[in-house]
C-alpha cells in the first residue's frame, strides 16, 4: 500500500471538479423531491392517495422500487430510486477511469515504477469513490433534515454506490481495455436494475438477488431497518478483496484473457466507413442489445400497471380528471421512452466523441495523411452516431411491443410502440449533433456534450417539481418530443428538432474541415 | 518538377507558443533529405503543415507541386507518411492496419509487402495493443514503403527500432533512392542520417539554421589541429583554442581558413601534424545548443 497517499491525492487533483459536482447535484435530488411532495401533496390524505395509486402499482414499483410509506420521506425515497441507480453508475465509471484508462493509456507504469505498492493504485481508486460515497450519504442527510430516516436513505445511496466501485474493481481486472470494462461493468448494473425491476413488479422475493434492491430494503422513513446496509458493505468487501485477489495475479496492461492473434491482413477494410464500422460496431450491438432486453423485460411488467387500473376505481378516476383519455399503460410506457431517449442521446454522444478519441490519441493523423478526406472520415463516425440511437430505440420499442402486445393478445402493438420509441429520435439527434458541432468547432469542450445532457436529465427530473418556467424547461430538447404513446403528435416540433440535428452536424463538419487536426 | 518540397517563410502559433517561426525548407526531387533539429523545434508541426492537418498562419507551402492544404487528399495519394509516435487501434491486427492504410493511399504492392514483412520480421497477425513500441512502427513503415508512392515522409522513424531493424530500415531507404523517390527524413540518428541524406536541414525555434549537404555544413564548422612544430609559436591569428605546450600547439580553426592557417604552421616548420575533421556530433551540437535557453 506504499504511496497510497499519494494516489489519493492524484486522483483527487484530477477530478476536483467533476467529483464535487456530482456528489452535490446527486446529495440534493431527495432533499428536492421531499421538498416538492411537500408542496404538491401537502396533506395526508392527498399523499396517502398518491402512494395507493401512483406510486403503489407495479410497473411505477418496477422503475422506481417499492414504496412502503406516505410520508414526504418514504415518497421521496422511492423517487429517489432512480438516484440509486445514477450513484451506482457513476461509481463503475470512476473506478475504472482511476484504474484501467490509467492503465490503458500507459500511464500506470509510469506510476508503478516508481515506489508504489502493487496494491496501491485499485485501493486509491477504491478509498476515493468510497469516500466520495460517504459525503454523499451525509449530505443528503444533510440536505434533507438530519433524522434517521434521513441518515438511512443517505447512507443506502452511499451503500449502493459502494457496491458498484467494487463492481467496477473486478470489472476493471478482467478485460485489457477500458472501453469492454465499462460495458462489463454497466451489463451488471442493467442485469441488477432489471432483477430488481422484475421482483418488485412482481412482487416476489426476486428482488433480494439484486445489490440494487438492497439500498431501498431499508425503508427509510417507514418500516427502518439497518440490515441490507451489512448485505452491502459484506458484498462490497467480497469483491473489493476479489478484485485485489486478482489485481496480483495478472500482469501490468495486461487482462485475464489472453489477446488472441488476428487475421495477418485484410480485404474488407476498404475505406474510412469499413473503419468505422469496425471501430463502432461494438458499441451499437451493446446498445442494441441492452435496449432489446429493458424492452421486453418492461413490456412483460406493463400489464401489471393495466390490472391495477382495472382494480382501482380511485386511479380510473384519477386519470379519468387527468383526461386526454391516456390509459395508465401508455403513461408508463411513454414515460419509460422519455429515460429511454435519455440514454440514446447518450449513446448518440458517446458514439460521436469515438471520432475525438481517435484524434487525440493520434489514430486519425495517419488515416488523414492518406487520400482520405476529411468529411467523408467523419461522416464514417456521424452515420453510426445519428443512426445508431435510431436503432436502438427501433429495438426497445420492439421489445416493449412484442411481451406487451404478448401478454394483451394484439401484436398490433409492435408497430405502435416502435413508432413511439422513433418519436424519440430526432431530440436524441440533437444531441449528437451538438456532440458533432463541438468536435468541428471547439474540440477542447467536446465534454461539455455530457455536461448538457446532464441538465437535460435534471430538467426532465426535476424541472416540473421544482415549477421551472417552461421558458427554461423548453430548452431541453426532450420537452418537445410528443408523449407517445397515446398522446398527441404535432410534426413541427419533431421536423424542428431533426433540422437543429441536422445544421449542428454540419456547422460541425464545416468546423472541421477548416480547423487544425490534432489540437 | 525540380522541387519536391517548397516551404519558405512559414509561421505558426499555438496560443502564445511559437512553433514555427519563418521556417525555410527546401527538398529535391529524388534525394533525401536529412531533417534535424533538438526537441521541440518545429520539425513535427512542419510535416503536420506538408500533410494539410494544420493550417500555417503565414508563409508559402508547396507539396508535389501542390497547396498541400487545399489539394491535401490529391497530394496525399502520391505520398506515405509515418508519424514518430505510432498509435494502433487496439483491436485490429497488424496486417489489417498495413492492408487499411496502403489501401486508403490508393492500393500497395501484395509482393512489396511480404517481403517487407519477412524483412523486418514482424508478426502481421498481432493485435494493435499487443505490439511494442518498435514493432508498431514497424507496421506504419511496411505500410508506407509497400505502397507505390512519389514521396516519403518519416518523422523519426527509427525510434524504437532496434539495430539490426535500423539497418533493415536503411537498406531499404537506400533501395527507395535509387528506384528515386524522395524522402524526407526527421531524425536525431546522426549515423543514419550522414549515412543516407543527400542533404540536410538544420532548425532550431521553427527556424532553419542551416540547410546543404553536410560537405557544405563541414565546411562552416572548426578543424582540429595538433601539431609539432620545429620553432614554438606563441601566436596564431584567426585560430580558436590555443594551447601552446613548447613547440606542441593544440588548436580549433574554422575550416575556410584551413588553408591560411597551414601556410603559417609551414613558414614555422612541421614535424608532426594530426588534422581531425568536425564530427557530425560536434556540428549538431554547435546548431543545437542554445535551443533549449
Amino acid at each position: 500500500m506504499t504511496g497510497l497517499r499519494h494516489l489519493i491525492r492524484l486522483i483527487l487533483r484530477r477530478d476536483r471538479v467533476l467529483l464535487p459536482l456530482w456528489v452535490l447535484i446527486l446529495a440534493a435530488l431527495p432533499a428536492v423531491y421531499a421538498a416538492s411532495f411537500a408542496e404538491l401533496t401537502p396533506t395526508d390524505e392527498a399523499r396517502e392517495l398518491y402512494a395507493r395509486t401512483t406510486a403503489g402499482i407495479p410497473s411505477i414499483e418496477a422503475m422506481l422500487g417499492p414504496i412502503y410509506g406516505s410520508s414526504v420521506g418514504a415518497l421521496a425515497t422511492q423517487r429517489a430510486g432512480l438516484t440509486l441507480l445514477i450513484v451506482a453508475l457513476i461509481n463503475v465509471l470512476v473506478v475504472i477511469r482511476h484504474t484501467r484508462t490509467e492503465e490503458d493509456a500507459g500511464r500506470r507504469e509510469l506510476v508503478a515504477a516508481t515506489v508504489v505498492g502493487r496494491h496501491a493504485p485499485l485501493a486509491a481508486a477504491l478509498v476515493v469513490a468510497v469516500g466520495a460515497d460517504l459525503v454523499l450519504g451525509l449530505l443528503t442527510a444533510a440536505f434533507m433534515g438530519f433524522s434517521s430516516g434521513s441518515l438511512l436513505l443517505g447512507l443506502s445511496l452511499a451503500f449502493a454506490g459502494i457496491v458498484f466501485a467494487a463492481v467496477g474493481a473486478v470489472a476493471a481486472q478482467l478485460t485489457e481495455n477500458a472501453g469492454p470494462a465499462r460495458g462489463l461493468g454497466l451489463a451488471v448494473l442493467g442485469l441488477a436494475y432489471l432483477i430488481r425491476a422484475a421482483g418488485d413488479a412482481t412482487g416476489s422475493g426476486l428482488s433480494w438477488a439484486s445489490p440494487l434492491a438492497w439500498g431501498q430494503y431499508t425503508q427509510p422513513f417507514a418500516d427502518e431497518t439497518w440490515l441490507p446496509l451489512l448485505a452491502s458493505f459484506g458484498l462490497a468487501a467480497l469483491l473489493a478483496g476479489l478484485a485485489g485477489w486478482l489485481s496480483v495475479r495478472r500482469d501490468v496492461g495486461g487482462g485475464l484473457v489472453p489477446t488472441r492473434l488476428g487475421p495477418a491482413g485484410s480485404t474488407s477494410l476498404t475505406g474510412p466507413f469499413a473503419l468505422a464500422w469496425r471501430l463502432q460496431r461494438g458499441l451499437l450491438t451493446g446498445w442494441s442489445v441492452g435496449f432489446l432486453i429493458f424492452g421486453l423485460a418492461f413490456g412483460g411488467a406493463v400489464s401489471g400497471a393495466t390490472e391495477a387500473f382495472n382494480g382501482n376505481p380511485e386511479l380510473a378516476e384519477l386519470f379519468a380528471r387527468l383526461g386526454g383519455g391516456v390509459s395508465l399503460t401508455d403513461t408508463f410506457i411513454s414515460t419509460l421512452l422519455g429515460i429511454a431517449a435519455i440514454a440514446a442521446a447518450a449513446y448518440g454522444i458517446q458514439a460521436a466523441l469515438r471520432m475525438r478519441a481517435e484524434e487525440s490519441t493520434m489514430r486519425a493523423e495517419p488515416v488523414l495523411a492518406t487520400g482520405t478526406a476529411r468529411v467523408p472520415w467523419a461522416l464514417g463516425h456521424v452515420v453510426f452516431a445519428v443512426a445508431g440511437p435510431i436503432v436502438a430505440l427501433l429495438m426497445i420499442g420492439a421489445g416493449l411491443g412484442l411481451t406487451y402486445g404478448a401478454d394483451v393478445g394484439d401484436l398490433g402493438q409492435v408497430p405502435r410502440l416502435i413508432g413511439a420509441a422513433l418519436a424519440q429520435a430526432p431530440a436524441a439527434a440533437t444531441l449528437t449533433g451538438l456532440t458533432v458541432a463541438l468536435f468541428g468547432l471547439l474540440p477542447r469542450l467536446t465534454g461539455v456534450a455530457w455536461g448538457i445532457l446532464a441538465i437535460c436529465l435534471l430538467l426532465g427530473q426535476i424541472g416540473a417539481l421544482l415549477q421551472l418556467s417552461q421558458a427554461v424547461l423548453d430548452l431541453s430538447p426532450f420537452t418537445h418530443t410528443p408523449h407517445l404513446p397515446g398522446g398527441e403528435v404535432t410534426a413541427l416540433p419533431l421536423v424542428v428538432l431533426a433540422v437543429v440535428a441536422v445544421v449542428l452536424t454540419a456547422a460541425g463538419l464545416w468546423g472541421f474541415r477548416r480547423r487544425d487536426v490534432g489540437v | 518538377m525540380e522541387n519536391a518540397i517548397l516551404v519558405s517563410g512559414l509561421h505558426k502559433t499555438f496560443g502564445r507558443t511559437h512553433a514555427l517561426n519563418g521556417l525555410d525548407l527546401t527538398v529535391r526531387t529524388g534525394e533525401v533529405h536529412g531533417f534535424l533539429g533538438p526537441n521541440g523545434s518545429g520539425k513535427s508541426t512542419t510535416i503536420r503543415v506538408l500533410l494539410g492537418l494544420l493550417r500555417a498562419d503565414s508563409g508559402s507551402a508547396r507539396l508535389l507541386g501542390g497547396d498541400p492544404w487545399k489539394d491535401a487528399t490529391a497530394l496525399h495519394r502520391r505520398l506515405a507518411y509515418v508519424p514518430g509516435d505510432v498509435t494502433l487501434w487496439p483491436n485490429l491486427s497488424g496486417g489489417e492496419v498495413i492492408d487499411l492504410l496502403g489501401r486508403l493511399r490508393g492500393g500497395l504492392n501484395p509482393q512489396r509487402r511480404a517481403e517487407l514483412l519477412e524483412r523486418f520480421d514482424l508478426d502481421p497477425r498481432k493485435k494493435g495493443r499487443a505490439y511494442s513500441k518498435g514493432n508498431r512502427q514497424k507496421v506504419a513503415l511496411v505500410a508506407a514503403l509497400a505502397s507505390d508512392v512519389e514521396l516519403l515522409i518519416l518523422d523519426e522513424p527509427t525510434s524504437g527500432l532496434d539495430p539490426l531493424m535500423e539497418e533493415v530500415f536503411r537498406e531499404c531507404i537506400a533501395e527507395e533512392k535509387t528506384s528515386g523517390r524522395t524522402v524526407l527524413l526527421s531524425s536525431h540518428i546522426l549515423a543514419e542520417v550522414e549515412q543516407l541524406c543527400d542533404r540536410v536541414s538544420i532548425i532550431r525555434n521553427g527556424q532553419t539554421v542551416e540547410s546543404g549537404t553536410l560537405t557544405d555544413l563541414r565546411h562552416l564548422t572548426r578543424t582540429s589541429i595538433s601539431a609539432d612544430l620545429a620553432t614554438p609559436l606563441t601566436t596564431i591569428p584567426g585560430v580558436h583554442d590555443l594551447v601552446v605546450d613548447g613547440t606542441r600547439v593544440r588548436f580549433e580553426v574554422d575550416t575556410d581558413r584551413l588553408d591560411d592557417t597551414l601556410k603559417h604552421l609551414t613558414a614555422a616548420g612541421v614535424r608532426s601534424l594530426t588534422s581531425q575533421p568536425p564530427t557530425l556530433e560536434e556540428l549538431f551540437m554547435r546548431h543545437y545548443q542554445g535551443a533549449a535557453r
